[in-house]
């Protein structure tokens, strides 16, 4: 595969999110604000950029029967970096992410491509797929953090866009937007959308219709 | 008959082939709502029955006549009366304009003055609700060539009765879009729905613009008039204390109480039930299992009593008639597309929403108001229980046979 595909094929073609579905817990938690969807963004594309380079390059060395243990290991520690470098830089920020940091070890999108791709792919190869996914993991939270920031609250990256009511504006904000489950809502019609636009995304039913159906 | 004539003769232009074969589904909704199929089942086997879809949408519209006379007499005599006590001598705003206009005035006890008011608020709901949950009805028939049916009459017909009197057109727009796309058109349209549309659309404004749906402020159509629902006063202070704020348990009987538009008179809404259950529209053990549900929880927790939680105490013929149950009981749960479809589940889908009604009134210090909530709870589980009735029903036969 040539190597410019592997960075851009998942940012539509392939997303790791609105295709394969992975990683769509942290999508809900973090979105309701752009900043620290974007902060997410970085540290999620840095742990899959880096796992995959570190786990591609160690592969041929790892015994297949305890792979997920060693690749554990590496992601863990990739994690726990990112995490205290955001404690020490961004302490406000990392305090809204909380445990989603954390969390990025069990992200399903790191396990998937280390899995899917390093073990099988050169360092470098799999250095960029780990970009491109992480981007791709980008795209998506990006713009559901900006749906749900600016519909929700009026404002984007703590900017006012829409005034308020409350503030003296014109604006009524949205309430179910705040709340995780709207992510829920956005991601699915983010996936109508591309479906429709790219339909040999949608997947065969799996179900016939045997009578003749007229209309 | 000229107008068959006239359908008859621009027919082919609809049909596949003709200049406006896209719009298809536009033709075949006007034809058959004014007209008898003219097309026929042409494979075996044959059911004949009268009671096709579209009576059988009518017939709910029907059974919810009751509903909105009242909405509309007490939505004004709320308005009405909070105008007399406010010492006003008319409204604001263009409803207050037009009555001036033709003279009807403001007087709480002529019932065509407050069946004038309440039209005044109840109309342009329901006139955008139509209008734009019928475009996206089109919109979808169009692109998917389903057809256009009247399951939408009856989903805004109820979504505009379950709406406070006050709620901002905006959001009425906004709510029905919601409803009707994301509860039902990415399912696959009528028939495929899980969730009832109205419902979700409400629920939608429910979260979306909790100051416009909730409160005290919106029930009763005058600006900066404080009315609270019968619900949240016993919430509150509890349910004692409702006939000193004035409500006895006949007014909220009969429906003279603030609330949404259609949903306050549990006997308006009774009339309908038994015309849906007389009609065989509506399963009977759909209203059974709810009502033994909630009777039975609402006794559990009078016997289980609290000291700092009023609403313990309240008795299960008070929850019958306050907030949204009297309606939800006779026109969402007895949903059929929703529900349950067995017998034995429709039973267990009643009782899970009667259950969880008064579980969520109760205990819930968020929501006062549990019915909605309820009714989509029990909708989300309805697949599960008849899975599970069917699947017990293959065991039964399997073991009669070894």
């Amino acid at each position: 595969m040539a190597k410019n595909n592997v960075l851009t094929d998942p940012l539509i073609d392939n997303n790791p999110i609105m295709l394969q579905v992975l990683g769509v817990c942290s999508a809900l938690a973090v979105t309701s604000s752009l900043q620290v969807s974007l902060i997410m963004c970085v540290a999620l594309t840095s742990v899959v950029a880096c796992s995959n380079f570190l786990i591609s390059a160690i592969r041929n060395q790892i015994p297949s029967s305890i792979r997920i243990i060693a690749q554990m290991v590496i992601i863990a520690s990739l994690v726990i970096v990112v995490d205290q470098i955001l404690k020490a830089y961004a302490y406000e920020v990392s305090k809204t992410l909380s445990v989603f940091v954390g969390l990025i070890i069990t992200n399903c999108i790191v396990m998937g491509r280390a899995e899917a791709y390093a073990m099988s792919n050169p360092p470098v190869a799999s250095f960029l797929d780990g970009v491109g996914n992480g981007l791709g993991y980008s795209v998506v939270l990006v713009s559901v953090a900006v749906i749900r920031e600016l519909f929700g609250a009026g404002k984007l990256l703590g900017i006012t866009i829409l005034p308020t009511v409350n503030d003296g504006g014109w604006y009524v904000p949205n309430g179910l937007l705040l709340l995780p489950p709207s992510a829920f809502f956005i991601i699915g019609l983010l996936i109508w959308a591309v479906r429709s636009y790219k339909p040999e995304q949608v997947e065969e039913r799996d179900y016939k219709i045997s009578f003749p159906v007229r209309y | 008959m000229g107008l068959r004539k006239f359908f008859d003769s621009i027919h082919h232009h609809f049909d596949v082939g003709g200049k406006y074969e896209k719009y298809y589904a536009l033709y075949e909704m006007v034809d058959t709502f004014l007209y008898s199929l003219k097309d026929v089942t042409y494979k075996a086997p044959h059911a004949r029955d009268h009671m096709d879809l579209k009576r059988m949408m009518s017939y709910v519209v029907v059974a919810a006549i009751p509903c909105i006379l009242f909405a509309l007499y007490n939505t004004g005599y709320q308005a009405n009366t909070a105008l007399q006590t406010m010492g006003k001598t008319g409204a604001d705003g263009y409803a207050g304009f037009i009555l001036n206009l033709l003279g009807i005035g403001f007087d709480p006890n002529s019932i065509f003055a407050n069946m004038v008011h309440g039209l005044m608020y109840f109309l342009p709901i329901y006139i955008v609700t139509l209008a734009v949950g019928g475009i996206w009805e089109v919109i979808f028939a169009v692109v998917r060539k389903h057809e256009v049916n009247e399951g939408f009459l009856v989903t805004s017909m109820l979504y505009t009765l379950i709406l406070p009197p006050t709620t901002p057109l905006w959001q009425v727009a906004l709510g029905i879009s919601f409803g009707v796309v994301i509860g039902k058109e990415v399912f696959g349209g009528t028939g495929k729905n899980f969730l009832n549309p109205a419902l979700v659309g409400r629920a939608f404004l429910y979260f979306a613009y909790p100051a416009s749906q909730s409160g005290a402020n919106v029930w009763v159509a005058v600006d900066g008039y404080s009315g609270a629902t019968a619900l949240s006063l016993a919430n509150e202070s509890g349910f004692a204390s409702l006939p000193q704020a004035g409500i006895t348990w006949m007014d909220a009987f009969l429906g003279f109480i603030p609330g949404s538009l259609g949903e306050t008179s549990a006997l308006a809404c009774f009339i309908g039930g038994a015309f849906l259950i007389f009609t065989k529209i509506a399963n009977y053990r759909l209203i059974a299992g709810c009502l033994i549900g909630m009777i039975a929880t609402s006794y559990l927790f009078n016997t289980i009593g609290s000291d700092t939680n009023q609403m313990f105490s309240m008795p299960w013929y008070w929850h019958l008639v306050i907030g949204g149950y009297a309606f939800g009981l006779v026109f969402m749960v007895t949903e059929p597309v929703s529900g349950a479809m067995t017998n034995q589940g429709r039973w267990v889908y009643g009782a899970l929403i009667g259950v969880m009604v008064v579980l969520i009134r109760v205990v819930n210090p968020a929501f006062p108001e549990g019915m909605m909530l309820a009714i989509l709870f029990g909708n989300i589980f309805a697949p599960l229980i008849d899975h599970f009735v069917v699947k017990a029903n293959i065991k039964r036969r399997l073991r009669r046979n070894v």
